[in-house]
């Protein structure tokens, strides 16, 4: 799974690297396995649904949890025994975790005054921290007295003022609305750009993780499905389980007769995957934007629609075509019970291999 | 609806007019009063003799100290609570409380015969040679016995707010690079000072008026405010002077849970001082 990294990057520049780490809770195997290295100055998203262990992951690089097995090597050195006050790490908490009982000041201050940095110092970099968040003026507020969007960046600031050279972010911005999350995605990249910081994002929104990221990691039951840029994510899912996750898809059973020919849906399709045996049974997956509309009859698939919801760019429509429901995603409308046609372009189609242990 | 609920809130105030109003106007009319019902200043001046405000020195003095010790006491007992695990934490809180459940005069009389001349103390100090204590009749024996009975007003209310602490508060301590005494020190005592207020408020405001442990445990000989106004009630049968310690006391008691209520949590209060 690692094949998407560049493997000729030179060992300088990996800033974190886990190794076969498991964690156990019990019975329970919250972590299988897993590997996962991260270079300097990464913005690298874990994904994934609840559960699948991206905040157990998290916790054990900040060291509040230890491996059961494996190791957490930071800038070349196993750190598995190491505190986390003795951490070059900080981490931004869910639902923020501020000190309610201190001021602004005093919370972005209290890593500062913890390493006996002078007086002077501290009110310098607090004041640089407090703007870059753009937070300029709010030192002697109390924590309660701010919006959840001002106590979330508090809280960056607070992390942020310790110059840490990896942060680690819990889903930051589950508890904001709709729109503050958009507007503090944007944000979070740019300090993170400005800063140079690696940042390890945790969240399961896969449009936040598209939005954000250099580099998704999709897990699920505490495995890795799948590392890569969001465009490879996206576009190159690798398997039903990512492309289930992320964004919407039309998912078949099918069977790869030969090198650049499947069937599925009772019909023979070209495609452009190779590499796998003979008949064997695969999972296809296409994209709802990448179906085209044609005429009743002309199509490689034809079908009437059962349902049209407008969605503001286009129109989500539902087709139904041997007793098989497809979405597609077209700015064309269209007319429930109307009959139409459906094209695929072979590199539409995305073959999977069925995966044995999976869901 | 909004008609029906206020007839509703009718038996309540009736209920409190007549039982904690009209005896509340009551008390401070006999205070201002003499035999005879006249207006006098009487009772109050008499407070103010020498040997009624060593009363209540020695009643401020022993509820203070009592309070301190359950302070010093309760916290840590408070605090390894709430670090326990849930499932023995219910047990453990239990065993604090069921001694409440039993009869307040039968657990101080069980002080007598404890810390008493021929009580178990003594009587196993003497059975393996030592010298016996007396402890009873004195100071140290009200003490103890506030102690006893008022402990868990002080652990309950700290313990309270210690488990509402959130743990990602203490984990982002941890992260900033506190170690666990700076994050006590910093953290935890600092929002657990609520918790604390409740408890001092708890056990100061029913020690400083208890007449029924300085009674027993002090063998009479010391007089605190609870028993001077039992006095006056039962004994001397002057109420009007009994209504004047009365709502000195009550003074005593509002002035203290001022000063508290400053440090207690704006928006939840545990329920401290409103319970007395």
């Amino acid at each position: 799974m690692k094949e998407v990294f560049n493997l000729q990057d030179s060992n300088k520049d990996i800033i974190l690297d886990l190794k076969n780490i498991t964690k156990k809770y019990g019975d329970n195997t919250v972590i299988d396995n897993l590997n996962l290295y991260i270079r300097r100055n990464e913005f690298v998203t874990l994904l994934g649904p609840s559960g699948c262990g991206k905040t157990t992951t998290l916790n054990i690089i900040a060291g509040f949890e230890e491996p059961n097995n494996g190791d957490v090597i930071f800038e070349g050195k196993v750190i598995n025994e190491v505190p986390p006050h003795k951490r070059q790490i900080n981490t931004v908490f869910q639902r923020y975790a501020l000190f309610t009982h201190m001021n602004v000041y005093e919370n972005v201050a209290f890593g500062l005054r913890i390493k006996k940095i002078p007086e002077k110092e501290i009110r310098e970099k607090v004041k640089a921290i407090l703007k870059l968040v753009d937070l300029e003026g709010y030192e002697k507020r109390s924590t309660d007295s701010l919006s959840g969007g001002q106590q979330q960046r508090v809280a960056i600031a607070r992390a942020l003022v310790n110059e840490p050279k990896v942060l680690l972010l819990d889903e930051p911005l589950a508890a904001l609305d709709l729109k503050l999350r958009k507007e503090m995605q944007l944000e979070l990249k740019r300090i993170q750009q400005s800063l140079g910081i690696t940042f390890v994002f945790v969240t399961h929104d896969q449009e936040e993780a598209l939005t954000m990221s250099d580099t998704i990691v999709v897990m699920n039951k505490g495995r890795i499905q799948q590392i890569g840029t969001p465009e490879d994510i996206y576009n190159e899912p690798k398997n039903k389980f990512v492309a289930r996750f992320i964004g919407e898809s039309n998912i078949f059973d099918g069977i790869m007769h030969d090198d650049y020919r499947v069937s599925f849906e009772g019909r023979e399709f070209q495609c452009v995957d190779k590499g796998f045996d003979k008949d064997e049974k695969v999972d296809v997956v296409i994209r709802p934007e990448d179906i085209k509309l044609e005429e009743y009859g002309k199509g490689m698939i034809n079908g009437i629609v059962t349902s049209v919801i407008f969605k503001g760019v286009h129109y989500e429509i539902e087709v139904e075509a041997n007793n098989k429901k497809w979405l597609i995603h077209n700015t064309k409308q269209v007319k429930i019970d109307e009959k139409i046609g459906m094209n695929i372009y072979p590199e539409d189609i995305h073959i999977m291999r069925k995966a044995r242990d999976m869901e | 609806m909004k008609k029906s609920k206020s007839i509703a809130q009718y038996p309540y105030i009736v209920w409190s007019i007549i039982f904690i109003v009209v005896p509340l106007f009551l008390i401070l009319y006999f205070s201002f009063t003499n035999s005879g019902g006249a207006f006098t200043l009487e009772n109050y001046e008499k407070l103010f003799q020498p040997n009624y405000m060593k009363v209540f020195y020695n009643s401020v003095k022993l509820a203070a100290i009592s309070t301190v010790l359950c302070l010093i006491l309760g916290y840590p007992i408070a605090y390894i609570l709430s670090k326990l695990d849930p499932k023995y934490r219910t047990l453990l809180m239990l065993l604090l409380i069921v001694p409440m459940w039993m009869n307040f005069l039968l657990r101080t009389y069980a002080w007598m015969s404890i810390i008493g001349r021929n009580g178990i103390i003594n009587t196993i100090l003497k059975a393996i040679g030592l010298p016996t204590m007396n402890i009873l009749y004195t100071d140290t024996a009200v003490v103890l016995g506030m102690i006893y009975n008022f402990l868990p007003f002080m652990v309950i209310p700290i313990y309270t707010v210690l488990i509402k602490i959130d743990q990602n508060v203490i984990k982002a301590a941890a992260d900033l690079g506190a170690n666990k005494f700076v994050i006590f020190r910093r953290i935890i005592f600092p929002l657990s000072i609520p918790g604390v207020m409740s408890g001092i408020t708890m056990v100061f405001m029913p020690a400083v008026s208890t007449f029924v442990i300085s009674k027993l445990l002090g063998g009479g000989q010391y007089m605190l405010i609870g028993n001077l106004i039992e006095l006056q009630f039962t004994t001397v049968g002057d109420r009007y002077f009994g209504s004047a310690i009365s709502i000195l006391m009550m003074v005593i008691i509002l002035i203290s849970m001022a000063i508290l209520s400053k440090y207690e949590d704006k928006d939840e209060k545990e329920g401290g001082g409103i319970l007395w």
